[in-house]
């Protein structure tokens, strides 16, 4: 058994309930830091520990908390990151639904660290559910002095607030995001300026994912410094992963970062191999966003190297032969996946998510799932599955936000390691569409 | 409690406008406007389950806003119904990690079952079956949400059992 | 002060300014094209893509090159930045991509819109474009929308530039439109039907840069190339009353504000002047309207005499620059 940092406790019973969870050590940073450290020092601890962004970009949290503009005279806001919506991530979801206060205090060590006087939690509207149970955390918190005027007597004041969305992808992205929560539609905004300088309501702000900030208590705690001798190099510290697809057991585990992918896939304490006995055939390995690969490629990279669970080698090769871990989100498909479908089926999810704004997503998103649609469906043609190629070549780069890029690997991605399964749908439309049909390799491509 | 709305009168009740008066308190004074999704659900629940532009209008009322900005916002976001809905709303999840559980299988036996497609109510007017992008749940697919409910692990029996309950509620 | 180089042209600017008005500076054949940015509009642009440029060199204290092309029309320029805009092969392609996004939902009604002769999206694609297409799939269509007697409303034609919700926004007293839905669904409309009108909502039309809102009152009445347009002004207690009257003959068809070089409104003018002053006696004439020669409008109305050069030659370079005259053959 690996350290379990985030979830240690999850299931010790009542602990969504304060008495429970500082009963288990709770909020012992908040006290810590509020009443023994300047702000600066909590950075100072954050920046130390390696922690990097846990929804999918991985950027040094710390660093980008040393990048909070600090003008006279404007509130600073801290706003974490809760609308959990990237395909194969479900990981926020389950922290907060089973310990609502681990976030709650990570929100309140951390906004005391920028100086942030309200805070926000911005979680999708989906899950109402959970906002409830948040809620009644926070209500929790305000009873016992942990929020409100002057935390614990310290003399340091802070509010915390829950906010819906309303079913938006987009307003994952950080500057749409805070659009959303300043009631406006779900448009990102171009950068520069970041959202340091020029936030919620034009003021100063960091936005965090849930499980970056759910991380610090612990850094607080036990010092920068300890955090970062978990995990290798710069991948340190624990990782939530979400692992769903054609697996034995589906859920959310936490792992020491440099965990043997081979281990994390196929041993019983996580995944349990392929489910019904199956071959694995391919995983997208950190949201659908990321590019998909081959089996043999995710567990060995191009050289030959066993990979392991870390930022740096699940990258090992490019865009040629590696992936990126993302937000963690496991999707693993065994041999009867159809690549085709799957690739058309994520297609389809960035062409609805899309918000519309800019010409090259807006239009391209639309135009890529329809020609993947035309290939699924044995309409397609040769030239397709180029063109394919090419559109998703002319929206990656240059849209406002990620998600055009978003859009595009998973396309690019597919047809580069399966494009004969692509071909095999146009040459034999007949066989690739036929109910529970499989590409098995290259006999099928000569002779089906 | 339940409200129906008639033309041109649209009333919250105490409880709901109590509600909203707590959202409101969350933003600065001179940004109301943010509290324009936490509104546009407790309208929706309040109202029968859509938001018809009477009471898009009555939240802009509220907000001290055009009523266009409502609507710009109502329809940018996927989980307000513009349209009149049954009384259960399946929203079932389509999105890759369910697909590969079987959703598709789960969405055709709903349209058989409900004798309508995705997109409509039900003859009855009791469901209507909407197909919506990933919930955050798929390592517990295929699944769908009722309201604020989330129903996860499902299949073919699992899910005649759930409507089988649903219909005598 | 922030001095940058530009496809290899060094210009001087003042802080702030965007990447784009830095090219505008230089003017001529650099300057990127822009199809949402607009100067008069506050919060316009970064939305269409056209303006794409590639940073070479961020600045002088960091000499790194930004990752991605850029938007020019909200960048701004930092101090020893150097841009490429036609110099960059990577540049060109990918606006080529994007005026190709543009046009595969774009109908191709061109013979009955009454914005063809003086549409951006034309000139885009005349330089940019591909004379053929990689679309194969339907067209995206919406629905009518009646939008009042003096505003005609195309959402087909649309590309969502969002010019007309910040003029809405920032001219007029109360929005009625706006953008609705999400993604390519996304439609301008007024949701439950509703009529724009307000002093100053005629300029949506002079604002949009394709034939989505034109002038109901202008509607099938002339191709624009066959209009001559003069300007002229009248004593207006709303607006400045400075406008462009587009007339066939003695007979004014169409009022429009003045536009400078890259099309944008000059002064926003008021309904009254726009839709109700169709006489000649409601104006004073200023002269005509200097049109860019490479306009289809000036290459059916000022077909220059065939002069001798030498006259040309002699004349005082002031007059042959007003008048546009070059030299040609006898």
């Amino acid at each position: 058994m690996g350290l379990k940092i985030l979830t240690e406790h999850i299931n010790v019973p009542g602990i969504n309930t304060l008495e429970t969870y500082r009963k288990m050590g709770g909020y012992r940073s908040v006290e810590k830091a509020v009443k023994t450290m300047t702000s600066e020092e909590v950075v100072e601890e954050v920046k130390k520990s390696g922690l990097r962004g846990r929804g999918g970009a991985g950027f040094p949290t710390g660093l980008k908390w040393s990048f909070l503009a600090k003008p006279e005279g404007k509130p600073r806001y801290l706003v974490c990151n809760a609308d959990e919506s990237e395909p194969g991530t479900f990981k926020d979801r389950v922290l907060m639904e089973k310990i609502p206060h681990a976030l709650i205090e990570g929100m309140i060590t951390s906004s005391y660290a920028l100086g942030a006087r309200t805070s926000y939690i911005y979680i999708r509207g989906e899950l109402m559910f959970v906002l409830r149970i948040l809620e009644k955390a926070i209500a929790e918190c305000y009873a016992a002095g942990l929020l409100g005027e002057n935390i614990l007597g310290s003399g340091y004041s802070l509010d915390l607030h829950v906010h819906p969305g309303g079913g938006a992808y987009i307003c994952g992205e950080e500057t749409a995001l805070l659009e959303s929560l300043e009631g406006k539609r779900g448009n990102p905004r171009n950068k520069p300026p970041f959202p340091a300088v020029w936030g919620l309501y034009g003021c100063p702000t960091v936005v965090n994912n849930v499980e970056s900030i759910a991380s610090v208590p612990w850094i607080i705690n036990n010092t920068g410094d300890e955090y970062a001798k978990i995990g290798v190099g710069r991948s340190t510290g624990t990782k939530l992963i979400s692992a769903s697809g054609h697996i034995n057991n589906p859920g959310v585990y936490e792992i020491e970062l440099g965990l043997p992918v081979e281990e994390f896939l196929f041993s019983d304490e996580y995944c349990g191999g392929i489910w019904k006995g199956r071959k694995f055939k391919a995983i997208v390995a950190g949201g659908s966003s990321v590019p998909i690969l081959p089996g043999e490629l995710f567990l060995k990279t191009a050289e030959g190297t066993p990979r392991l669970m870390t930022y740096e080698s699940l990258s090992e090769g490019g865009f040629v032969s590696g992936t990126m871990l993302g937000s963690g989100g496991f999707i693993v498909m065994d041999d009867t996946t159809c690549i085709v479908r799957n690739t058309w089926n994520f297609s389809r999810f960035y062409h609805h998510e899309s918000c519309g704004q800019c010409s090259p997503c807006r239009e391209g998103t639309g135009w890529m799932e329809k020609i993947l649609h035309r290939l699924e469906h044995g309409h397609g043609n040769m030239h397709d599955i180029d063109l394919l190629v090419n559109v998703s070549k002319q929206i990656e780069g240059n849209t406002i936000c990620p998600l055009g890029d978003a859009a595009a690997w998973p396309v690019a991605s597919a047809v580069r390691h399966f494009r004969d399964e692509f071909e095999w749908h146009v040459k034999h439309p007949e066989k690739a569409t036929a109910p529970g049909a499989v590409y098995s390799g290259a006999e099928d491509l000569a002779f089906a | 409690m339940e409200q129906t709305t008639t033309q041109n009168e649209v009333q919250f009740s105490d409880a709901a406008m109590a509600e909203i008066r707590r959202y409101i308190s969350h933003y600065p004074a001179d940004r109301k406007k943010s509290a324009i999704l936490p509104i546009l659900h407790i309208a929706q629940a309040e109202f029968g389950g859509w938001v018809s532009p009477e009471v898009q209008d009555k939240v802009a009322e509220i907000l001290d806003i055009q009523p266009i900005e409502v609507y710009e916002v109502a329809t940018f976001y996927t989980m307000f119904n513009l349209k009149p809905v049954g009384k259960h709303v399946l929203e079932v999840c389509r999105t890759g990690p369910c697909m590969l559980r079987g959703a598709d299988h789960l969405i055709e036996h709903l349209e058989s079952r409900l004798g309508c497609h995705v997109g409509e109510n039900s003859a009855d007017g009791l469901f209507t079956l909407k197909t919506v992008e990933c919930l955050a749940a798929c390592g517990m697919g295929p699944m769908l949400q009722i309201r604020e409910k989330y129903y996860e692990n499902l299949d073919p029996q699992k899910m005649d059992q759930l409507l089988d309950d649903l219909s005598k509620e | 002060m922030a001095k940058i180089t530009f496809d290899g042209i060094e210009v001087e600017v003042e802080d702030g300014t965007t990447i784009l008005n830095a090219a505008r500076k230089i003017g001529g054949k650099v300057v990127p094209p822009a199809m949402c940015y607009y100067t008069p509009l506050k919060g316009s642009g970064g939305k269409c893509r056209v303006c794409l440029v590639k940073v070479t060199q961020g600045s002088a204290k960091d000499p790194r090159p930004m990752p991605k092309l850029v938007a020019s029309c909200v960048t701004p320029v930092q101090d020893g930045m150097v841009v490429e805009n036609t110099l960059s092969p990577q540049v060109l392609e990918a606006r080529k991509g994007v005026v190709e996004m543009l046009l595969i939902n774009h109908p191709l009604d061109c013979p009955v819109c009454d914005q063809a002769g003086e549409c951006d999206l034309q000139n885009l694609s005349y330089e940019h474009g591909t004379s053929g297409t990689r679309y194969e799939e339907e067209r995206r269509t919406f629905d009518r929308q009646d939008i009042g007697p003096l505003i005609q409303l195309h959402m087909n034609r649309c590309i969502l530039c969002y010019r007309c919700v910040y003029t809405a926004d920032q001219i007029t007293d109360k929005r009625v439109h706006g953008v609705l839905g999400r993604g390519d669904a996304a439609e301008i409309g007024t949701y439950i039907e509703n009529v724009i009108d307000n002093d100053f909502s005629g300029n949506v039309i002079d604002v949009c840069p394709v034939g989505a809102l034109t002038d109901k009152t202008f509607r099938f009445k002339n191709r624009v190339w066959f209009t001559k347009p003069v300007d002229a002004h009248r004593d207006c207690p709303k607006c400045s009353g400075k406008v462009v009257l587009w007339n066939r003959g003695s007979d004014v068809l169409r009022v429009t504000a003045r536009k400078n070089e890259y099309g944008e409104v000059v002064e926003f003018i008021c309904n009254e002047c726009r839709f109700e002053k169709k006489e000649m006696s409601d104006w004073i004439i200023d002269g005509p309207r200097h049109i860019a020669r490479a306009s289809v409008i000036s290459a059916n109305h000022y077909e220059l005499p065939v002069v001798n050069p030498q006259i040309i030659a002699d004349l005082p370079e002031s007059t042959t620059k007003e008048l546009h005259l070059i030299p040609r053959p006898i």
